[in-house]
């Protein structure tokens, strides 16, 4: 009995869940924030939904299956990279080649390029 | 009370997947629909796992990881293609 709540809590946290991701992914309206969205209440989501299974696999069948635990971990490990390549996607497609910085004064070490020093545009002088 | 969260959990999923589809349709980026396909693969796991609970049955998971390993896999496919001009270089 105790088993069965169990399982029905993970399974309609699940759904919730999932179906909160897509309607974010409807109603958020900035590009970046959409991404948001998907990513992270989707996999919270089927992650709800893995565990009432092998909930339900431990109860009723008895035996406990690992399949639940490599489609999760699976796609925790995933979910991250799908958006870091989805957020470089939009901004190779957003950034206009006049938003961008221009190359540095400093030809010696162009991560020491600060804004005062790319105004001045004043030579190292330990050269 | 087990099979009204299934359907619930069914329908919640079915509603998903007609936003994602309705987002493919209608976005005006092409980002936005590289995502929805993706959330589409993801709320399609969830949908096969549920049915392979519901009927009892074992093979619906590897079903499950197949189509996770595709999904992430297209989706990574068309950012490259999109970031690069091809997958492979």
């Amino acid at each position: 009995m105790i088993i069965d709540i169990l399982i029905a809590g993970f399974v309609a946290v699940g759904g919730l869940f999932g179906f909160v991701g897509s309607f974010g992914l409807l109603k958020l309206n900035d590009p970046m924030s959409r991404m948001h969205a998907p990513t992270k209440a989707t996999t919270l989501g089927v992650g709800g939904v893995l565990i009432g299974s092998m909930l339900h696999a431990w109860a009723y069948e008895g035996h406990i299956s690992a399949h639940e635990l490599l489609i999760t971990l699976f796609l925790l490990v995933t979910a991250p990279v799908t958006a870091n390549f989805l957020a470089k996607v939009f901004i190779n497609q957003q950034t206009k080649p006049d938003d961008l910085p221009g190359p540095s004064a400093c030809s010696l070490w162009a991560t020491h390029d600060k804004p005062e020093h790319h105004r001045t545009s004043e030579q190292p002088t330990d050269t | 009370m087990i099979d009204y969260a299934y359907a619930f959990a069914f329908s919640c999923f079915a509603a998903a997947l007609l936003m994602n589809l309705w987002k493919i349709l209608m976005a005006h980026e092409i980002t936005d629909r590289i995502l929805a396909l993706d959330t589409m693969f993801i709320n399609a796991i969830a949908m096969v796992v549920l049915f392979g609970v519901l009927l009892g049955s074992e093979i619906f998971f590897e079903a499950a990881l197949i189509m996770a390993m595709l999904g992430f896999i297209s989706t990574v496919a068309y950012a490259r293609f999109l970031l690069r001009g091809n997958i492979i270089e």
